[in-house]
């Protein structure tokens, strides 16, 4: 095999490589793959979204319908981010400083909803809060309306973004322990001192984390918040729900413009994750989504 | 996923009953409950009623669309995310970290937007529809389109697995087989392999899984023709559409009980290849 010095590769790299070609041939297949599958519908959302001009975009932009629905992306996000990041600060306390039977099975059921269909997790809050459902009749008479409004999109993103805070959070306080929180202890503070000033500060990072996949999820679900939406114009639509609705109008447009502000979050989203995972402990990051 | 590490001593810290009952209310609430819910609404149907809708024809070709086009795309998943996470991991090229951020487009990009970009990509006249059109090859509003579809929402699954664990490998395993005279085909397939299956397996069986339930990201392109590219997600849609809640819920609970079966043995089978795989 003959060494190409210009390169980094030693003598003792060339026994565990792969022949050259066959090298510049994975290269070259997986940046084909990403390019084609990932890299092309993105650039394609901006290259729609612009296609008659800056103008035609801010246009789109500016319709009361769109910004009803960014409004109501906001809030629900809002509502089911802070949920369930009380809910995965609580439930990472008590799985990771305590040992107890079952607890395989508690982290299994928190990070059920990951393995629902959208759909369905959409699906089940019909079956509750339906005209049809167990608990429909009884909220009609009493004038509170769940579905068809922000309570049932609110409820049915919540479920679906249910694990994220407490998935970021399980791995990283198991890691830490527990013995800053009890030396915090038996130098007089109390539990809740204790929480705020020693196990937040540890776990910020992850907390940030959770919060940011969290609300990515939470602003562009789809399904779930499909069913239960109503899809009333002005009203009841997700951004998401709109670019749907924009798309099968044909107007191209206003579907890729709001499409382009979802793909702007999911880019964001992708850069500060990386920041955070620089701060974040190697080996301590949580896998997967 | 998360394995739990014994602390090894008691804890001594408060919060315990508040915490974990709090966990288990709000646990309860927002996911057992309305799961339960679910299959309680089930019950309501006969047997015999369950059976008739499950095996209609629409049914069946609903979730063999689904189920046959995932098991597909989580193939090509396993294959190319194998090519992806190896070159990322053992190649130094210009560009590889944006190509290693861009994996996780898929989970980060909402999948209504993945959906119409994706159609308008393939369309007749889009940037790859136009090229294949020429080809005779037909993707958008196919069964094809699905594939695609599909393939795109589970990229990230088997390279985030495999990653770390293909970064953590202790390459003086690889030399010294290679000072013995190992080729590198038989470095690659019996020393390296063996210790990424139960990741690939665990890459594998997530793409697979998400792929059945996949929804916003498929309807858009799949064309939606009842009995050749309608997926079970759309159909349970439908049904509840047309106020068939009985039909959308048995859809439903033949798909969640697939699932699990799927994750179940799946993970039996990563266990099971994690037990025989040398420990590195």
């Amino acid at each position: 095999m003959t060494k190409d010095l210009s390169q980094s590769f030693t003598a003792r790299d060339d026994l565990r490589t792969e022949p050259r070609a066959m090298r510049y041939v994975l290269i070259a297949l997986a940046i084909a793959f990403l390019t084609i599958f990932v890299v092309l519908p993105l650039a394609l959302v901006f290259a729609q979204a612009f296609s008659r001009g800056v103008g035609a975009y801010i246009a789109a932009l500016g319709d009361p319908e769109a910004w009803s629905a960014i409004r109501l992306t906001l809030s629900v996000a809002a509502i089911s981010v802070s949920l369930n990041l009380a809910f995965g600060l609580v439930a990472a306390w008590a799985v990771t400083k305590f040992e107890f039977r079952g607890k395989t099975l508690l982290i299994s059921l928190i990070d059920l909803p990951f393995s629902v269909s959208p759909v369905i997790s959409g699906l089940v809050f019909v079956l509750l809060f339906g005209a049809q459902g167990y608990f429909g009749p009884w909220l009609r008479d009493h004038g509170f309306q769940v579905l068809f409004a922000l309570p049932g999109i609110a409820l049915a993103t919540t479920f679906v973004t249910f694990p994220f805070v407490a998935r970021a959070l399980i791995p990283l306080m198991q890691e830490q322990g527990t013995q800053e929180e009890e030396a915090a202890l038996s130098l007089g503070a109390s539990g809740f001192q204790t929480f705020f000033r020693v196990t937040l500060p540890n776990i910020k990072w992850g907390v940030l984390y959770g919060v940011l996949l969290c609300n990515a999820r939470a602003m562009g679900e789809f399904g779930a918040v499909s069913v239960v939406s109503g899809h009333i114009r002005g009203e009841t639509n997700t951004m998401p729900l709109l670019v749907e609705i924009l798309y099968n109008e044909y107007q191209f447009v206003a579907a890729f413009a709001i499409a382009s502000l979802l793909a702007m979050l999911a880019l964001v989203t992708l850069v500060v994750k990386t920041y955070l995972e620089r701060n974040l402990d190697e080996g301590l990051r949580p896998s997967g989504d | 996923m998360s394995a739990t590490t014994a602390a090894g001593r008691r804890s001594t810290l408060p919060g315990f009953g508040l915490t974990m009952g709090l966990t288990l209310a709000w646990l309860s609430l927002i996911v057992l409950i309305p799961l339960a819910g679910l299959f309680l609404k089930t019950f309501e149907l006969s047997l015999e009623q369950f059976w008739t809708i499950i095996t209609s024809r629409r049914t069946l070709n609903a979730l063999k669309t689904s189920f046959g086009l995932a098991l597909l795309a989580a193939v090509v998943n396993l294959v190319m995310g194998m090519v992806i996470v190896w070159t990322l991991v053992r190649y130094r090229f210009p560009g590889r970290r944006v190509f290693d951020a861009i994996v996780d487009i898929p989970f980060a990009l909402p999948t209504a937007v993945a959906g119409v970009a994706l159609t308008s990509l393939f369309a007749q006249k889009g940037w790859l529809g136009a090229p294949l059109a020429e080809l005779g090859i037909k993707v958008a509003f196919t069964p094809v389109g699905i594939f695609v579809a599909m393939v795109f929402i589970g990229i990230p699954f088997v390279v985030r697995t495999v990653q770390p664990v293909l970064i953590d490998l202790d390459v003086e395993i690889e030399e010294a087989a290679a000072s013995l005279g190992a080729g590198r085909w038989n470095i690659v397939y019996r020393v390296i392999l063996p210790s990424l299956i139960p990741a690939m397996l665990t890459g594998f069986a997530l793409a697979f899984a998400r792929a059945v339930g996949e929804y916003g990201s498929v309807i858009f392109i799949a064309g939606n023709l009842p009995n050749i590219s309608e997926i079970a997600p759309l159909l349970i849609v439908i049904r509840l559409s047309e106020f068939r809640y009985a039909d959308a819920t048995a859809i439903a609970v033949v798909m969640l009980l697939a699932s699990f079966a799927i994750i179940f043995i799946i993970n039996r089978l990563q266990r099971w290849a994690q037990t025989r795989a040398p420990a590195s």
